[in-house]
């Protein structure tokens, strides 16, 4: 993935600094919680809301089963309709591809609609490099983009920022590059929104080349789906005279029927919508009708590795709705960034750990960045049994060993050779007992714990005592 | 009717007055209660840090020590949907029917919902993810606490969030699950209860560590140790 997101610490770490930013946990509570309250009245709307969540998990099943028919007749449409299909392995091949596209038409720079698989190859900074300039013109990416920053949410990137500092942001920003922020700018949503407006309209009406993800691809007619909210997305898509789309190989859906189901649960999951404000769609070319020339890079980047792995694979049927994120307790107090990912919350944590492996030490926290509550899972449209997916994961780190598993793993045995022995249990469990006014507040290992907690105090029987003492066989024998 | 109790690892060790509770009001309710000495840990630490290999010698051993039971009954929500969910995949399909968190048996195959207690307090309940996700306990365990005679049922804000807790969590991820707790803990004393319960204890170590660190006036509870409670007997 980008290399932004490299040399990031591990979880705990870059969560503890989110924890104590008092004005980063305000803002994420108070968005998270609205938009998580809304979005349970609009999927109480639905009465088939179970049946659909469960269509949408068997449609991606099925296409993620026989991934290789669906890509191929996939690539058989979109050819045919005057597109042209590119297959990238990873994400060094897929930033080779884009910018020789963008170079061969001549330009130093592109517009971009709000793409995850763009983000997760580093593209902006790839295009940089060849120096060409790419312009986020979703108006949170945009935000992030002018801020130096890097998105914390997959829906809304610049969620962990207030209307101040965004105001701020635009302030000092914009100048530089292109239309500036209009003299007195205040933090009112409607004026942040209208320089925003100016600032990106002299983009769109410059621009030759549109660069975009997809939400979805269908295989049957080679059609490109995206689902957004501004607008703007759309300027891209129809202005430019050529259209590149980056889009992950698990995108697919076989048939144009399928989208009624996710046209139903992604609007209402993500934006508590009922339907999306704008969905485009374009399959191929048409003449003197949006771009020219289309061009369609299908991303691998460690997908079909997970593909391989039974339990891990389902989360390729996630549909980025971001639902899971906003229900999640962890990634509330934690903020996007500590995920050291562009998928940060409960996807973030089981997806990058596949996609990247499980060598580095992000990569290696990112399965214990969850306390398996399960709200994640109960909202996830296409029911990605997350929890599920993060033990395994954990498994795999646990049984990889490295930093700290090693001696887990020795105490975890030493515990259960004494839990498979009850007499043990139990001659423990005295000597705890007999020993408790001497145990210190704080126990050597538990620091983590009593930074914030009180243990608790050590009763002086324990209920195997008790019961010895006062029933047996199951008769009582009280004293 | 013969039951076994399940009283649970950390039940036994550091909150054997739970699993008192639990047998006093089964009797009470005219249940024989048996407590199967073969018992130990559920495994669900163990399964949940990702030590799989670990775990399947205590879920043999759990399965066996409760074989021959047409009923198990544990007072932890955590626990029973360990068992519920997990034991399957170990090819332990027998003991997941016949096991029962202690709120559910009581609802559901006792089919009672005033067990006659006596507890004149005011309580707020915490539903555990566990209770309230893996087993969908819904409102039984309120129904048992609206029944108490003496009781007084506050609403917690926020009641469905995670109190932090999550095993290993609190340890490995320190300061997210102090932040957790803090929040829940507040939400907890914004009722202005006496009393905050739950169904599970390993929450309520949690909860309740961090309402003792503030020296809050107020007590976390299991659910049995309230239910459990007459005039004759009150909290010991
Ligand atoms: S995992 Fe599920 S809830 Fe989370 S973003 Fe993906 S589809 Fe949405």
């Amino acid at each position: 993935m980008s290399g932004t997101y490299l040399g990031m610490p591990s979880f705990p770490r870059a969560a503890r600094d989110a924890v104590q930013d008092v004005t980063l946990r305000a803002n994420l509570r108070h968005a998270t919680h609205t938009i998580r309250d809304k979005r349970a009245k609009a999927v109480a709307e639905l009465e088939d809301w179970a049946r659909l969540r469960e269509a949408g998990k068997q449609i991606k099943n099925h296409t993620l089963r026989h991934l290789d028919r669906y890509l191929e007749q996939l690539e058989a449409s979109v050819t045919a309709a005057g597109g042209t299909v590119h297959w990238a392995a990873d994400a060094a091949e897929a930033n080779r591809i884009v910018a020789d596209l963008v170079k061969a038409t001549g330009q130093n720079e592109v517009v971009k609609v709000k793409s995850m698989a763009t983000q997760e190859i580093g593209l902006n900074e790839a295009l940089e490099a060849e120096g060409i300039a790419a312009y986020e013109t979703d108006l949170a990416e945009l935000i992030v983009q002018l801020g130096h920053d890097r998105p914390s949410h997959i829906l809304v990137p610049a969620i962990h920022r207030n209307r101040g500092e965004i105001r701020d942001i635009f302030r000092k920003e914009m100048g530089s590059w292109g239309r500036a922020a209009p003299e007195g700018l205040t933090e009112a949503p409607a004026d942040l929104a209208e320089a925003a407006r100016l600032h990106l309209r002299e983009k769109f009406l410059r621009a030759k080349v549109g660069v975009s993800g997809a939400n979805f691809m269908v295989a049957e007619t080679g059609t490109i789906v995206v689902f957004e909210s501004e607008g703007n997305g759309r300027m891209c898509l129809t202005l430019p005279e050529t259209l590149i789309s980056v889009v992950g190989i698990e995108k697919v859906v076989p048939t144009w029927r399928d989208l009624e189901v996710f046209l139903q649960t992604l609007p209402r999951s993500s934006t508590a919508e009922r339907m999306n404000p704008y969905t485009s769609m374009w399959t191929g070319t048409a003449d003197a009708d949006g771009p020219g020339t289309f061009h369609l890079v299908l991303l691998d980047n460690g997908r079909t590795d997970s593909l391989a792995d039974e339990v891990g694979r389902q989360a390729l049927r996630c549909i980025r709705c971001s639902a899971c994120l906003n229900v999640c307790p962890v990634y509330e107090r934690a903020g996007g960034h500590a995920y050291g990912s562009v998928y940060p919350g409960p996807i973030g944590a089981i997806l990058s750990p596949q996609l990247r492996g499980i060598q580095s030490e992000i990569d290696a926290s990112l399965p214990y960045a969850s306390s398996l509550c399960g709200a994640c899972y109960e909202v996830c449209p296409v029911a990605i049994d997350i929890p599920e997916v993060l033990v395994h994961l954990r498994e795999k780190v646990a049984d990889q060993g490295g930093k700290g598993h090693r001696v887990e793993r020795a105490a975890i045995k030493a515990a259960g050779w004494v839990l498979d022995h009850p007499a043990a249990l139990a001659a423990g469990e005295k000597a705890a007992a007999r020993t408790r006014r001497l145990h210190p507040r704080t126990l050597p290992g538990a620091g983590p714990w009593t930074a914030a907690r009180e243990l608790p105090e050590l009763p002086a029987q324990s209920f195997r005592d008790w019961w010895k003492k006062n029933r047996t066989n199951g008769k009582k024998n009280r004293t | 009717m013969r039951v076994a109790l399940f009283v649970t690892c950390v039940n036994d060790a550091v909150y054997p007055a739970t699993g008192i509770a639990t047998v006093r009001l089964l009797e009470r309710l005219g249940v024989e209660v048996d407590f199967p000495a073969g018992q130990t840990c559920c495994g669900q630490p163990q399964y949940n840090t990702g030590y799989r290999r670990e775990t399947e010698p205590l879920v043999r051993r759990t399965a066996q020590a409760f074989q021959g039971y047409e009923y198990v009954v544990t007072p932890s929500g955590s626990c029973a949907a360990m068992v519920r969910e997990h034991y399957p995949k170990f090819g332990e399909t027998a003991l997941p029917a016949r096991t029962y968190e202690l709120t559910e048996f009581l609802v559901d195959v006792l089919g009672v919902t005033d067990v006659g207690a006596f507890f004149p307090h005011t309580v707020t309940y915490h539903p555990t993810c566990h209770g309230l996700r893996a087993l969908g306990l819904g409102d039984r365990p309120r129904r048992l606490l609206e029944a108490v005679k003496g009781l007084e049922l506050r609403e917690l804000p926020v009641a469905e969030e995670c109190c932090g807790f999550g095993g290993t969590f609190a340890v490995k991820n320190a300061d997210v699950s102090a932040a957790m707790g803090q929040d829940k803990a507040r939400n907890a004393l914004a009722t202005g209860a006496d009393v905050l319960c739950a169904v599970d204890n390993s929450c309520l170590m949690h909860i309740g560590g961090i309402l003792r660190r503030q020296d809050a006036p107020q007590r976390a509870l299991h659910i049995a140790d309230i239910l459990a409670c007459t005039e004759e007997e009150p909290l010991p």
